[in-house]
């Protein structure tokens, strides 16, 4: 029986890059087929590398692409481990580029492929207008991608890359690619592509599956979390798929790490869009079968849909935040004061403007715009020695903002006693819009480097 | 009168985001306890305990097969990671928003 083994050595684009070294060197030891990937993007990340290439048309791809590509380049390559990444962002070329110079001479027939297609940028506005709500006139767009399934990845790797540089393709699709290329399955068969879709799936957030965002002292224990091994999807030919993790590195899998990644960021679950297949995760089972071993079973998929999912980044808002701490006696009261005071002051300087004010240590994380849960909080009288205020805006001119936030600092010799550790800081908001496009309308393609 | 539990003593959960929309996966800590959380972890309950998000609507969804109930909660995120004023943009602290909801304690 063929089994083939895909790790995955990033969940986002701010992981940690050491972990890749590990589990590329395990990859290594291990027979048979073997792809790592590395899932670089969120939702903002692609308008914020649109505006890097804007400014720079060799920059633009994720910007730590080459902290996470470069421990691993010699393990992979005399290996034979292509990686996939879509760490290209809105740049692949320009990856590809940076990455032939970094190997200077070696590796020299190495195949580097970018796949292309996905940055809808270059698409006739009146021919996007079909689908993007181009919206207030005053927003400038900055990024329109779609998220393309693992077609491109799978020709890719069929024609002999390497290494597989992508835009915005869907986050399983990168195991997805893998997957279809080493075991041949059809895209048409939607019981295989459900069953690599969730191997995808539970191995793109990374070490979400083997422990991490999950130790919680005295009910849920993760072992050495300083050092969590990355996830490594097992998918044999027969569609068995048992998700494992880097030998000998802290972290767990077990049937509680593997049921929190499986429903993450799933709504119905069952009938969880992606572009390669509609999974249906209605009878899924988890089993531990061994030591940071689980096997993942039950798993059924509709076929894909005739649409794409879209996302396009629009410029026009911005985001400050400003805080403030009281401590030691009445520091809840003092706090208390100081939001009050923010509260009419800022109604005086900007009517119509709601402030979000929260004062952590009483109620931040779980407030709301109205301060309705503060609000409730605060009638149970909480004892707290260091409360800190926090406000946070998102509006359209920066200069308001900057003047309210100056608010916030000006509590040094104007608000209640004791104030200390003001910070500020305001940046660009960029939103985001999602849309539907007919697949016809994409064409994905390759350029070989 | 009858007991209560704090839902974090006996269930964990994760919480994603996706544009305005929360949703949380909570699976019971033991396994007997699902047919007590199917009881008594109700879509209206939730809705009650998050009525300060304002929710446009909750709805349940129940994977017998895993024991877990994923709750889907529509404009519940002020707007979401990109036009949210709040500290947790992402809503990613809510799994324990809702581990602090008070249930009748499992029989």
């Amino acid at each position: 029986m063929t089994t083939i083994h895909i790790g995955c050595g990033a969940g986002f684009a701010n992981d940690r890059p050491d972990a890749g070294l590990r589990l590329a060197q395990d990859l290594a030891r291990r027979s048979g087929r073997r792809y790592l990937m590395y899932e670089l993007l969120a939702e903002r990340t692609l308008a914020e590398a649109q505006l890097r290439k804007q400014a720079d048309p060799r920059a633009g791809y994720a910007a730590r692409l080459f902290d996470f590509l470069q421990p691993v380049l010699d393990t992979c390559i005399e290996a034979g481990i292509p990686i996939v990444t879509n760490g290209g962002a809105a740049n692949p070329r320009a990856a590809a580029e940076r990455l032939r110079a970094e190997l200077g001479g070696r590796h020299a027939g190495l195949r580097i492929a970018c796949v292309l297609g996905d940055d809808l940028m270059g698409m006739d506005r009146r021919r996007l207008g079909q689908w993007l709500d181009l919206g207030d006139p005053r927003d400038e767009l900055v990024s329109a991608n779609v998220y393309s399934g693992a077609d491109g990845i799978v020709r890719a790797l069929d024609e002999g890359a390497a290494i597989v540089l992508c835009g915005r393709v869907a986050d399983p699709s990168l195991a997805v690619g893998p997957i279809r290329h080493a075991l041949g399955w059809a895209a048409d068969d939607w019981e295989r592509m459900a069953i690599a879709t969730v191997a995808g799936h539970l191995l793109e957030c990374c070490t979400q599956a083997t422990g991490g965002y999950f130790a919680h002292p005295g009910l849920k224990e993760v072992p050495d979390p300083a050092n969590l091994g990355c996830p490594i999807a097992e998918v044999a030919a027969d569609g068995r798929l048992v998700i494992t993790k880097t030998a000998g590195s802290g972290g767990c899998v077990s049937e509680r790490t593997v049921k929190e990644q499986l429903l993450y960021e799933v709504h119905d679950p069952r009938r969880y869009l992606t572009p390669d297949v509609v999974l249906d995760l209605g009878a899924a089972r988890v089993e531990a079968i061994g030591a940071d071993r689980v096997a993942v079973g039950g798993i059924h998929g509709h076929p894909r849909p005739d649409t794409l999912k879209g996302l396009a980044g629009v410029r026009g808002l911005w985001f400050g935040e400003a805080e403030i701490s009281y401590a030691g006696a009445g520091a809840v009261a003092r706090a208390r004061l100081a939001r009050e005071i923010l509260l009419q002051r800022f109604d005086l300087l900007a009517p119509g403007v709601q402030p979000w004010i929260d004062l952590a240590g009483v109620a931040s994380l779980f407030n709301d715009a109205r301060g309705d849960y503060l609000a409730r909080r605060l009638d149970l009288a909480p004892e707290v020695d260091d409360v800190r205020v926090r406000v946070g805006l998102v509006h359209r001119d920066r200069a308001l903002i900057e003047t309210l936030l100056a608010e916030v600092e000006s509590l040094y010799t104007n608000g209640p006693a004791g104030g200390g550790g003001v910070r500020r800081h305001i940046g660009e908001s960029i939103a985001t819009r999602d849309f539907l496009i007919p697949r016809e309308a994409i064409e994905t393609r390759l350029e070989w480097y | 009168m009858n007991a209560t539990v704090i839902l974090a003593e006996h269930a964990h959960a994760r919480a994603g985001d996706k544009g305005n929309i929360l949703s949380i996966a909570v699976f019971p800590l033991d396994a007997a306890h699902y047919e007590w959380l199917r009881r008594e972890l109700t879509a209206e309950r939730v809705a009650e305990h998050f009525a300060s998000r304002r929710p446009a609507r909750v709805r349940r969804h129940e994977i017998d097969s895993l024991k877990a109930l994923n709750f889907v909660l529509e404009d519940a995120l002020e707007g979401g990671v990109n036009r949210s004023p709040g500290l947790d943009r992402h809503g990613k602290s809510l799994s324990y928003l809702l581990l602090s909801m008070r249930l009748p304690a499992p029989g």
